[in-house]
């Protein structure tokens, strides 16, 4: 097969699983123009914002940052706590972006909540390129979301239907996906853990404190759990 | 604004550099060049599920369960979504069906 037809392929065969992923980010993506534009911030900002940072929440957090006094040190540190959980990210994909050359730059760089989901529990066909399609997974994700930051930067005004609630398509789409993984493990030892000390994490600590914490639950209950659950594999 | 533009744009470099920086280091611990610690092979096969469990509950975190509406309509639209999904298991309808849902909940209800 043409290497251009290699790619092509891949990218029809990425835009179906992107479809959710289209009307979330641009919904959120408008919703973030809208609340920039409400600021005071011209559309510029949103754009270049969503290009650039690519990492939603920490997005809107950014525009809060950019209102209160110049504090950069304060800036790194915020994202860094906000945005911790790639790192668990990057360490389920170092395998999966294996041998994907140059496009391995691109595909970290854009490795935000809703590419990793799919990219993650999504097997590209047997005949397509693996790389290429998580790289359009990826690209038409963070289009979607530019986009949607663009439309709502500009227009943010005009909007006048009652949208109230339509952000929970993110959620939706983050429980479906959590049960296609459900149903594809044999053991749920994994995703309990994950499920069930985030949520006391968030009891205890609350909104936004869980994250941290609740990482070093997972990570804690998870190696102590390593030489059983090996056993288990073992057997099995 | 207070902030000048040149400080505008260093404090927005800032966050990208925390975002790429939380994004790029597993993979620049773990070069692909060289054996990965067999540790980390584990934590990379059974993360994936809890991180899609803490996803989830990402979602709540703005959810409070003692005042406004308990976090009620949050729950009955998870369990539409949920029902949708173990039913037809067609991940379209199960998305829309819980958010025009929840959207009527929010709305009309609560």
């Amino acid at each position: 097969m043409k290497k251009r037809d290699q790619v092509w392929d891949a990218f029809l065969a990425a835009v179906p699983y992107t479809i959710p992923i289209f009307a979330g980010f641009l919904f959120l993506g408008i919703a973030y123009g809208i609340y920039m534009n409400s600021l005071g911030f011209s559309a510029v900002y949103p754009i270049l914002m969503s290009l650039f940072i690519f990492a939603g929440s920490m997005e809107f957090v950014a525009a809060n940052l950019l209102l209160a006094g110049f504090n950069p040190m304060n800036a790194l540190f915020l994202t860094l706590m906000v945005n911790a959980r790639h790192l668990f990210y990057g360490l389920s994909m170092l395998d999966r972006y294996k041998g994907t050359g140059k496009k391995k730059f691109y595909l970290i760089y854009g490795l935000c909540d809703e590419s990793f989901s799919i990219n993650y529990t999504v097997d590209a066909p047997k005949e397509i390129d693996k790389g290429w399609f998580m790289f359009f997974v990826t690209l038409l994700n963070q289009l979607y979301w530019v986009m949607g930051a663009a439309i709502g930067g500009v227009f943010g005004s005009l909007v006048q239907f009652n949208t109230e609630g339509l952000e929970f398509v993110m959620t939706a789409l983050f429980v479906v996906i959590f049960i296609e993984q459900w149903m594809k493990e044999k053991k749920h030892h994994s995703a309990l853990a994950g499920l069930g000390l985030s949520a006391v994490s968030l009891m205890i600590f609350g909104g936004s404190d869980f994250i941290i914490p609740a990482m070093m639950a997972i990570l804690g209950v998870l190696s102590v759990l390593r030489k059983p659950l090996e056993k288990m594999e073992a057997a099995a | 604004m207070t902030m000048s533009v040149a400080q505008q744009i260093i404090t927005v470099a800032m966050v990208v550099l925390g975002t790429m920086l939380t994004r790029f280091l597993p993979f620049i611990l773990f070069p692909s060049g060289k054996p990965t610690p067999k540790y980390i092979q584990y934590l990379g096969k059974v993360l994936p599920s809890a991180v899609l469990g803490l996803l989830v509950i990402y979602c709540f975190k703005d959810v409070n369960l003692l005042s406004g509406s308990h976090g009620v309509p949050e729950l009955i639209a998870v369990a539409v979504v949920a029902a949708l999904h173990f039913w037809k298991r067609q991940m379209l309808l199960s998305m829309a069906g819980g958010t025009i849902v929840y959207m009527l909940l929010v709305q009309l209800v609560f």
